[in-house]
């Protein structure tokens, strides 16, 4: 299957990964190739298969509802590119 | 060589214990080495003055009870390292500093290792030959511009040139085993569940394994020994009993039955692999075992299922990667530009591109498409292995179609890059343990490497296989230190 530059466009848009037209162009090319390569499965028929959704055949097992509250805020923050007091800042988003 | 650092583990640990070498001799020794070793560029981020300072803090007051006595140890950089940069090789994450620790590094710690340095990898893990890491391709000690493999390609370059007596690496799709088999040395995927997955930047959750890297059988089963636990902190981490690996290593293996799966024969593979295979079959018989034909018929549809499943949950895993919260942030005149600069900056391009993959199939009007029927298909693989299971103990394939290639010679074309993995993916898709052994040379005097796959918790016996294999082939290292000339 062929991947086109609108398709591209609209998954960048999808995962926020803005492109521009040159990098468009080879992502366009290189996932065509991925989808012709991944479309082998179609060979397979899978109507009555499961689908596995995890290999470990477990059920979540669960916890006692307690907190466990470090303080550890600052650690937190530390990391973050830009911050004010306890808050991470952003871009204004409300006029 | 018979200076400190061409030590195994198993020998280190054992001098430790009788006193004659100290905790700072070693880790003196291995960073003397190490500081030798930048070309190879196998460091993002080293923490030699801390590892010395600890090395002589515990010789102060030295615990030889714990089982990696004041040995220094360097880590893939996908392991969280409390209050030290932790980079996962992009730049996204190029300034972040963990404030918690890793399950599987912390088991170390708590055996008495001491973390060395952080090792290079692909960005995300997201590779096949360490060339999509942020901080620059990574040296095969095995030859100049040759690649070490790829993602674990820093831990398994470190490895095999002595800069560290064993390291952790993980594996989603072979990432522990090929740049092992490419190196010459050990590497072990266990099986999921095995080792806890908490502290370790993810790629795709359903797939991800820690394991040892290591130069023999015996150091691997000690370090797994350590590193696999069950952590309350990973819901899919698995309560089961724990075996001491490495005490109860045996290379008696008479009478086990190998699996020999005659789909692992692709097209185009070279001469060297199917002669290294071959041979393989002979040292397996020589220790007694008995070889089965088996046929593991949806081989070839592993990695058409590994490219769907891998990147759509690390579509799903970086999405956290927004400039809000930690890591890289790229300025922008609103909110989503912000995103879409910081990503599209943040990210290099193999990543860009699977991020993209998983996006899109699992997009709307596709999730059933591709999805839905990958989850179909590797419950046909995985259906295989358990038919298989019901005849054999293990299973016996090479672990590559090739040996180590040049930097540069497969970074233009994702498919043949893909390739790489077609005999490890299978693996990760069935949940099952894998075991790389160094087995022979090209001609190239490249190392190769074969493959042991076990049945799902039942390292132990994959171990013992390898163990006894080892001892037959008796394969020898070719490192030259060309880079320090």
């Amino acid at each position: 299957m062929s991947i086109d530059l609108k398709t591209i466009k609209h998954i960048s848009k999808l995962s926020r990964i803005s492109v521009d037209e040159e990098r468009a162009n080879k992502l366009a090319k290189d996932l065509s190739s991925i989808f012709e390569f991944i479309e082998k499965l179609n060979e397979l028929k899978t109507d009555n298969v499961e689908p596995l959704t995890s290999v470990a055949e477990t059920t979540l097992k669960l916890r006692p509802d307690e907190v466990k509250s470090e303080n550890i805020r600052e650690q937190i923050i530390k990391n973050s590119p830009d911050s004010n007091e306890d808050y991470f800042v952003v871009p204004k988003v409300i006029e | 060589m018979t200076d400190i650092t061409s030590l195994s583990l198993t020998s280190l640990v054992d001098k430790v214990k009788k006193k004659e070498l100290s905790s700072e001799e070693i880790t003196k020794s291995f960073i003397e080495r190490s500081e030798k070793s930048k070309k190879l560029n196998t460091y993002i981020t080293d923490n030699f003055e801390n590892a010395l300072n600890k090395a002589k803090q515990f010789d102060e007051k030295p615990n030889l009870d714990l089982k990696l006595p004041g040995i220094p140890i360097a880590v893939k950089d996908l392991f969280c390292t409390k209050d030290v940069k932790t980079t996962a090789g992009s730049k996204i994450l190029n300034n972040f500093i963990p404030p918690y620790e890793s399950t599987v590094t912390q088991n170390m710690w708590n055996e008495g290792a001491i973390l060395l340095g952080k090792l290079n990898c692909d960005e995300f893990a997201m590779g096949s030959s360490n060339e999509t890491s942020f901080f620059g391709n990574v040296q095969n000690p095995i030859d100049e511009n040759l690649v070490p493999g790829g993602s674990s390609g820093g831990s398994a370059s470190a490895l095999a040139a002595h800069l560290t007596p064993i390291t952790i690496g993980t594996d989603t799709g072979g990432s522990i085993r090929q740049p092992a088999s490419f190196t010459g040395t050990v590497g072990l995927k266990p099986t999921y569940g095995s080792c806890s997955r908490y502290g370790i930047v993810a790629f795709a959750s359903s797939l991800d394994q820690a394991g040892p890297m290591s130069q023999n059988v015996k150091d691997c089963a000690l370090l797994h020994e350590i590193i696999s636990s069950y952590d309350s902190k990973d819901s899919t981490s698995i309560d089961f009993k724990r075996n001491e690996y490495s005490k109860e290593l045996n290379n008696n293996i008479k009478g086990k039955k190998i699996g020999i799966p005659k789909e692992y024969r692709v097209d185009g593979m070279p001469e060297e692999i199917e002669e290294l295979w071959k041979k393989g079959i002979e040292y397996v018989k020589d220790c007694g075992a008995e070889i089965i034909d088996i046929s593991l018929p949806h081989t070839n549809y592993a990695l058409p299922t590994y490219y769907i499943v891998a990147p759509a949950e690390a579509s799903s895993n970086l999405a956290r990667y927004d400039g809000v919260k930690y890591g890289f942030r790229a300025d922008g005149i609103n909110l989503i530009d912000m995103y879409e600069k910081t990503r599209s900056e943040g990210f290099g391009s193999e990543v860009q591109r699977r991020i993209m993959i998983g996006t899109y199939v699992l997009s709307s009007g596709y999730y059933d498409a591709y999805y839905l029927k990958a989850q179909k298909v590797r419950k046909l693989i995985k259906s295989d292995f358990d038919e298989a299971y019901k005849n054999v103990d293990a299973i016996l394939t090479p672990s590559t179609p090739s040996s180590a290639f040049k930097i540069g010679e497969k970074t233009n074309d994702p498919i043949s890059m893909y390739l790489n993995d077609i005999f490890t993916v299978p693996v990760n898709l069935a949940g099952l343990p894998g075991i790389s052994i160094p087995a022979g040379h090209d001609k190239k005097g490249y190392p190769l490497g074969l493959q042991l796959i076990g049945k799902a918790f039942d390292e132990q016996n994959l171990l013992n296989i390898a163990y006894a294999m080892e001892e037959k082939i008796g394969f020898e290292n070719k490192i030259s230190d060309w880079w320090m000339k």
